[in-house]
């Protein structure tokens, strides 16, 4: 058998660990997205909505269902990677990893696509969920919806490795999805567009990475957005870049996972 | 191919804190050999497997594993490599044969033949009955056992065990004294670090003692244990006495009225000292030693150090 097929088989393994983890728990990983984003669309899209009127012309309820299902994604992709990796690093179950022949990138690749899938699993039950409040609602660009969606799954999967090869404690794994990436994704665009803004706040909003990515979403399944497309596409790529080498430079230096 | 099944060259590591777990050690291990790791807690030990095994990177100096640099070509040596680490290692709440067949699935072994690996590994171990339960419901022997299973998966021609049997009751100690003999007489090369040095003593034909960062012996089981200049045994006797024989170079003394204790120094004869004691009218109806030799050795060459 060539290493290639090795490699390959190992990164199968790895991910089909990190799939079957989360499916094994789904009471706690894909239940409760569904439960909550109902009661979002069942107050802010049914009970509230129809008196706030349109929201850039669309009703409010088709306009949030890009921003919640991008949330959801999100969160979940993040979330994903962040308690997985730092669980093996918790119960020394890395040293299963480190000590077999699979290189770093593959390491990597393993589990950015568990939280790949997990992510963009949500987001497929989010969307059927949305459906049985919106059931006219038609995606503009699939092609757009489905890169996009890819995309921001593995930029925060990245985002949610690296927090995991610094964290120390279960304390340093909630900190920031709690004090950064929620605060951000609730101000980027999810429940209203930047458009009703002052001036000031439009454009200390359009400082908030998230708008970017909730915006090209929105693009894709609804066709309005507040922001450039080629500029967001081009900045997810280039920080899932950025992000992936930081990734492979502390996996290479041992940095959180060697003495 | 090599002789050596591993040599180290020069191993140095400071740790981020500044402590010098290493000072440049070289060490080698010939191939088919069951070698003995030995030294005091935090002597440097764990370290040097923790390097061996990627887990801990290393200051300075080299590894190799059957030849290949671990710098030139890691991956390629770590499929030579099988290492049982001190502390469990695997998710708790994994099925035994998920844990398994998922570790043979890392070295790249496609999922039929490592399920078919993983059924012989896991009854070769005794876990076979096991299979389906969660790791977490297991002994500590049996997890002891899952480590072993999971070092062995891929059928490394070096094996490193880090204490494997530490906190392990006797019976399931000697079983896998058995078990590792048997893959030893195999072809798999073994290095075993251990607290119990009765352990060492019988599994081991060579060894090594680490104290401080620093070999300060590697020698063969039989030239170390040569080298103890005195010996204590204990010897019961068939009728009780009120005090110790006295005889001239024999240092004898009583630890109960039928059972007496004794230091024999190198050059003298064990006979001679039966002779004695035959002569004053004392049957010796067993005898053994007083403590583990290599223990007193150990002992011995740690307070030198």
């Amino acid at each position: 058998m060539t290493r290639r097929n090795e490699i390959l088989i190992s990164l199968i393994t790895l991910i089909r660990k990190e799939i079957k983890r989360y499916l094994r728990i789904w009471v706690q990983t894909l239940v409760p997205p569904a439960v909550t984003m109902s009661l979002y669309f069942v107050i802010f899209g049914s009970l509230i909505g129809p008196r706030i009127g349109t929201m850039d012309g669309l009703d409010y309820i088709q306009f949030m269902i890009p921003g919640l299902i991008m949330m959801s994604v999100i969160t979940n992709s993040y979330a994903n990677v962040v308690s997985s990796f730092y669980s093996v690093k918790f119960q020394k179950s890395i040293e299963e990893l480190l000590v077999s022949p699979m290189p770093n990138w593959a390491i990597l690749a393993g589990f950015i696509m568990g939280g790949v899938s997990r992510g963009v699993l949500i987001g497929c039950i989010v969307f059927c969920v949305s459906l049985f409040f919106y059931p006219s609602f038609t995606i503009v660009n699939p092609l757009l919806t489905i890169s996009v969606l890819f995309l921001t799954a593995i930029l925060f999967s990245l985002m949610g490795f690296i927090n995991a090869i610094f964290a120390d404690s279960f304390d340093d794994i909630s900190i920031i999805p709690t004090f950064v990436l929620t605060p951000l994704i609730y101000l980027g665009g999810v429940f209203y567009s930047i458009n009703i803004l002052p001036d000031i706040w439009r454009n200390i909003s359009m400082a908030n990475p998230m708008l970017y990515v909730v915006n090209t979403f929105r693009e894709g399944m609804l066709g309005v957005s507040d922001v450039s497309i080629p500029f967001a596409l081009a900045m997810i790529i280039f920080f899932i870049v950025i992000l992936a080498s930081a990734c492979l430079f502390l996996l290479h230096r041992g940095i959180g996972t060697r003495q | 191919m090599s002789q050596f099944a591993l040599e180290i060259t020069d191993l140095k590591k400071t740790y981020d804190s500044d402590v010098v777990a290493l000072k440049g050690i070289n060490l080698s291990v010939k191939e088919g050999d069951f070698f003995a790791l030995l030294g005091p807690n935090g002597a440097g030990k764990s370290s040097t497997i923790g390097i061996i095994a990627s887990l801990v990177t290393k200051t300075g100096g080299k590894v190799k594993i059957f030849d290949i640099d671990t710098d030139d070509d890691f991956a390629e040596a770590k499929r030579l490599l099988g290492v049982v680490s001190q502390e469990i290692n695997f998710n708790n709440f994994e099925k035994v044969i998920d844990i398994v067949t998922t570790q043979a699935g890392f070295y790249g072994i496609p999922l039929k033949d490592s399920k078919q690996k993983t059924e012989i590994t896991l009854k070769r171990l005794g876990l076979w009955e096991k299979r389906n339960e969660q790791a977490r419901t297991l002994s500590g022997g049996f997890k002891r056992r899952l480590m072993i299973a999971k070092a062995l998966i891929h059928e490394p021609k070096l094996l490193i065990l880090d204490e494997p049997t530490a906190g392990v009751d006797i019976e399931l100690r000697r079983e896998m004294w058995e078990f590792l003999k048997e893959i030893n007489a195999q072809g798999t090369t073994i290095i075993l670090t251990t607290h119990y040095l009765e352990e060492a003593e019988q599994l081991c034909k060579n060894i090594a003692i680490i104290d401080h960062g620093e070999l300060v012996e590697n020698t063969s089981m039989k030239d170390l244990l040569s080298r103890l200049d005195v010996q204590g045994f204990v010897l019961d006797i068939d009728k009780p006495l009120d005090q110790p024989p006295s005889i001239p170079d024999y240092p004898i003394t009583l630890k109960d009225s039928t059972t007496l204790s004794v230091a024999i120094k190198k050059d003298q004869s064990i006979n001679h000292l039966f002779d004695k004691l035959s002569a004053l009218g004392i049957n010796v109806s067993s005898m053994r030693n007083e403590s583990n030799r290599l223990e007193e050795m150990f002992i011995e060459m740690v307070k030198k150090n």
